[in-house]
């Protein structure tokens, strides 16, 4: 049975190898973990020092405002998602009525918005001078503001309706991917048990696509405590302008990263939730069968009614606010933008976009397949914090990034002057380099999620074929896993350029002197009022903004077992 | 006497549950050795020990008189040069059937790699298929084209991981013996893993039986079949009439019979008798003590289900196994012959 002769002499040894293997991937992923999530820590690490009087004045005077407009902002936005987000979802995957089957990708439309575009567009059409008001006072003879009361945009409410209309796509998505999940039988079930089709919903559809909803909910408001360019321009005050305002106005750093920290705590409560809220979906399949869903078709009259439910999001979310775009690129802002500066933000936008891009998607390649590899606790540990930066608002990304680049230029200033004699000045801080190293730390999650994805389409018998016929780990990469996932690495590049692409809070913190990309040229514009010159760049993101909503609409089509579309 | 691949005493667990006890084999050059077992036992850990995907906790691998893991050494397993045929094929789907072959042939000059890899796709039949897509093929030619990648770099060992399981009933059979001659011809030491003992008897020349992460009993199929070391093994094997006893003066005493029982069970200890179908031969008699209660042409042979009831001891059921044609009425009563070398006599299960 054993062959008894085999004594160690006799035996040529293999040469030396660790017995531990891919200790080496180990240390790469850790390298990269460190030097991602170090921004985050270095602003957790602010929570412990000292707080000194800037601190104290901004306690005593303004934090509690900040506070207070965004457990406000939260609370509105996140009703609002919920059932603009659900009903929608609800309406498109289980009931037919003209248009429905449009809708489905329609609904999607929104989020390539950002929300300061949707404010700017806003504030252009409500406010005083503004086409709605000035047709008010023309038809009705109104002289004047006194003669007549109209709801002030630039308000808390403005803010949250505009952040509704472009969040709620998050809730939309995940809920309707959960509905189309769900196991018809579920629902078959408890109409055979006497449920009506709206008790159903309620009793049992709705409860097992929850943690779908709270994660969508999550989703957006961690988007709604990232936003600067809304609250800035409609001066609710919030963290992420206090942040900005006292980091740039005030020039006290170490107070920013302070509220920094503080609004990383609410943010990570959503984190919390949202972990909560998934970490129970694997309980909810308890059939596998699959069949086309059986569509209630409504009533003329209740037809009328779910068109207009899903209709109005898309129209004031979407083509309202692209069609004053459109009209103020026209009314002379596009020939002028082109004059102008307008090709030099542009290729600013794009090259930032592009790098940060290919960075961060290189990066979550190297971290996912080594957990592949090696999914040992350190290494899983390591990709989850280091895509942490999603939910960490850009503001508070920039103010942790400047910490340690400012650290690293210290030394190496004094270095080149002590042992070079140069004055080198500040090399990083307020660099490209520095802007793109913020992006990645912020983006890294999404192209992270990307590439998990894709990679689950190299089965693990693939890659250990790989192995057995002679390729290496990297060669495998190369030759099995890369060929196969190259589509889906595009798509998460993608992903990540758009986001860049309308990155304000991080870009107009970071940006080197006098340098200008799409959404800061946006911002500033806006915050000038000269709102029809906006409208070229802000168009432009727009557009970009786009391609995903494409690609998505064709993922989440294809997304339930067994076809059925 | 160290070529081919020697497994000693090696051990492994994934976070703490224990997989594979302690496991020595060895697979001299060019015999085809299976590990056969259920589900869960240990085979498939034991087969990717030896290919090197997994570290093992203890023990060593040898692998033409080469340690590649153990005593603190461990091989990557690109530098084993071993085959690795898995139970999906899992072949590249981005490369098409020839570029599959011609994977791990990344030594030799362009012309010399295509040249060697047709030549392996012509040896399982599958030369027409070269520019095909791992898609456009069926389950059989699938497993052909993997048959063929893995041995294209002649290498060192085979290790097939059920490599029949994914193909239907009818397909199987004749894959499995195309893979017999290719292997055998190409003289490559292989280890198998299976669950179907019909299929190890097929395919090895010697079988090894795990269960709970540690082997029973090693052996030709021949000794499997007739000399089984343990119920696990017999039942394991091949349908068994299972009948309990206790041991009266050197024989156990059943329904079908008294058997002599091995001198290893004491006086008055319980013992488990296990007879095969096909050791139950029936004539039709009147004075019979069995009833046939249902009785099924299989197509080689029929089934013929029984109920035995003698004095003094409980009725039991019973299978009987016979040639086809032979197919007893509904009710009739027979008395039953048995064969003694099919009977294997055990100690029963609740020995101390």
């Amino acid at each position: 049975m054993t062959s008894s002769s085999l004594t160690p002499s006799s035996t040529a040894m293999a040469r030396n190898r660790p017995a531990m293997p891919g200790r080496g991937w180990s240390v790469t992923v850790l390298v990269l973990v460190a030097v991602v999530s170090l921004p985050v820590l270095a602003v957790a690490a602010n929570l412990l020092r000292p707080a000194g009087d800037v601190w104290t004045h901004l306690v005593d005077t303004v934090l509690a405002t900040y506070v207070a407009n965004s457990v406000w902002l939260m609370l509105g936005v996140g009703v609002a998602v919920a059932v603009g987000g659900v009903g929608t979802a609800w309406l498109v995957t289980m009931c037919r009525f003209p248009l429905s089957r449009s809708l489905e990708w329609a609904l999607l439309l929104p989020m390539a918005m950002p929300a300061y575009v949707v404010a700017y567009t806003y504030t252009g059409l409500l406010d005083y001078a503004g086409p709605v008001q000035s047709l008010l006072r023309a038809v009705f003879g109104w002289e004047s503001a006194r003669d007549y009361w109209f709801p002030e945009i630039r308000s808390l409410g403005g803010a949250i309706s505009v952040m509704a209309m472009v969040l709620y796509p998050y809730v939309y998505m995940l809920a309707r991917a959960a509905f189309l999940e769900q196991s018809v039988c579920v629902l078959e079930a408890s109409r055979t048990l006497g449920c009506r089709p709206w008790r159903a919903f309620l009793q049992v559809a709705l409860p097992l696509a929850r943690p779908a909803v709270a994660a969508g909910v999550a989703l957006a408001l961690m988007e709604t405590l990232n936003d600067f360019g809304t609250v800035h321009y409609f001066a609710v005050d919030t963290f992420t302008t206090g942040i900005y305002r006292t980091w740039l106005g005030m020039g006290q750093p170490v107070a920013a990263a302070q509220l920094g920290a503080v609004l990383m705590m609410f943010v990570l409560a959503l984190v919390l939730a949202e972990r909560l809220s998934r970490g129970s979906r694997r309980f909810h399949h308890t059939t596998g069968r699959y069949r086309r869903l059986p569509r209630l078709r409504l009533r003329p009259l209740a037809a009328a009614a779910a068109l207009l439910f899903c209709l109005t999001p898309i129209v004031l979310g979407f083509a309202l606010p692209a069609g004053v775009l459109a009209v103020w690129t026209a009314e002379g802002g596009f020939i002028a933008a082109l004059e102008g500066d307008f090709m030099v933000l542009a290729r600013n936008s794009m090259v930032l976009a592009l790098v940060a891009g290919l960075v961060a998607v290189a990066v979550a390649l190297l971290l996912v397949y080594a957990q592949r590899l090696h999914p040992r606790p350190l290494v899983r540990g390591g990709v989850r914090l280091a895509s942490l930066g999603y939910a960490v608002p850009g503001s508070v990304i920039a103010v942790g990034t400047l910490v340690p680049l400012t650290a690293v230029d210290r030394l190496l200033a004094d270095f080149a002057q002590n042992r070079l004699g140069w004055s080198v000045g500040l090399l990083l801080t307020g660099s490209i380099a520095g802007l793109v190293y913020a992006y990645v730390v912020r983006f890294l999650g999404v192209a992270v999620g990307g590439v998990e994805a894709s990679l689950g389409k190299v089965t693990p018998s693939m890659e250990a074929a790989a192995r057995t016929l002679g390729e290496g780990s990297l060669g495998a990469l190369r030759r099995v896993h890369l060929p196969i996932i190259r589509g889906s690495l595009l798509s998460a590049g993608l992903l990540v350029f758009v986001d860049v692409m309308k990155e304000l809070p991080a870009t107009l913190i970071m940006r080197p002197f006098n340098f200008d990309t799409l959404a800061t040229k946006t911002f500033t514009l806006a915050s000038d009022e000269r709102l029809a010159e906006a409208g070229a760049p802000a168009l432009a993101i727009v557009l970009v903004g786009l391609l995903p909503v494409v690609l998505l609409s064709r993922t989440i089509a294809g997304s339930r077992p067994g076809g059925g579309q | 006497m160290t070529d081919g691949l020697v497994l000693e005493a090696v051990g492994h667990d994934y976070d703490g549950v224990p997989v594979v006890g302690k496991v020595s084999l060895r697979v001299g050059p060019g015999e085809l050795v299976c590990l056969l077992g259920p589900s869960g036992c240990g085979k498939t850990t034991t087969l990717r020990i030896s290919a090197g995907l997994e570290v093992p906790r203890r023990g060593r691998v040898i692998l033409n008189g080469r340690v590649v893991s153990g005593g603190g050494v461990h091989l990557p397993p690109e530098e084993r040069h071993v085959g690795f045929l898995f139970q999906d094929f899992a072949l590249f789907p981005h490369l098409d059937v020839l570029a599959n072959v011609a994977f791990g042939l990344t030594a030799l000059a362009r012309p010399a790699r295509r040249e060697r890899a047709m030549q392996m796709l012509t040896q399982v039949g599958m030369g027409d298929y070269a520019g095909a897509w791992p898609h456009q093929l069926s389950g059989g030619q699938q497993q052909r084209v993997a048959l063929a990648r893995a041995l294209a770099p002649s290498p060192a060992l085979m290790l097939l991981d059920e490599p029949f399981s994914g193909l239907d009933k009818r397909l199987r059979d004749q894959v499995r013996d195309e893979t017999l001659h290719v292997l055998k011809s190409s003289r490559v030491s292989t280890l198998m893993v299976t669950h179907d003992p019909e299929e190890a008897m097929f395919m090895a020349d010697r079988i090894a039986v795990m269960r709970g992460g540690d082997i029973v009993q090693m052996g030709s199929p021949d000794e499997l079949y007739n000399h089984p070391r343990d119920a696990f093994v017999a039942s394991f094997f091949g349908e068994v009439n299972l009948l309990d006893g206790v041991v009266r003066h050197g024989r156990v005493v059943t329904p079908l019979g008294e058997f002599a029982a091995p001198p290893s069970l004491a006086e008055g200890s319980a013992a488990e008798v296990l007879a095969r179908p096909e050791a139950l031969s029936l004539t039709v008699s009147e004075r019979g003590w069995a009833t046939v209660l249902a009785s099924r042409l299989l197509g080689r042979s029929s089934l013929v289900h029984l109920r035995v009831e003698r004095d003094g001891m409980p009725a039991c059921h019973l299978h009987a196994r016979l040639s086809a044609g032979v197919t007893p009425a509904e009710g009739q009563r027979v008395s039953i012959a048995v064969d003694p070398a099919r009977v294997f006599v055990f100690p029963g299960p609740n020995l101390p």
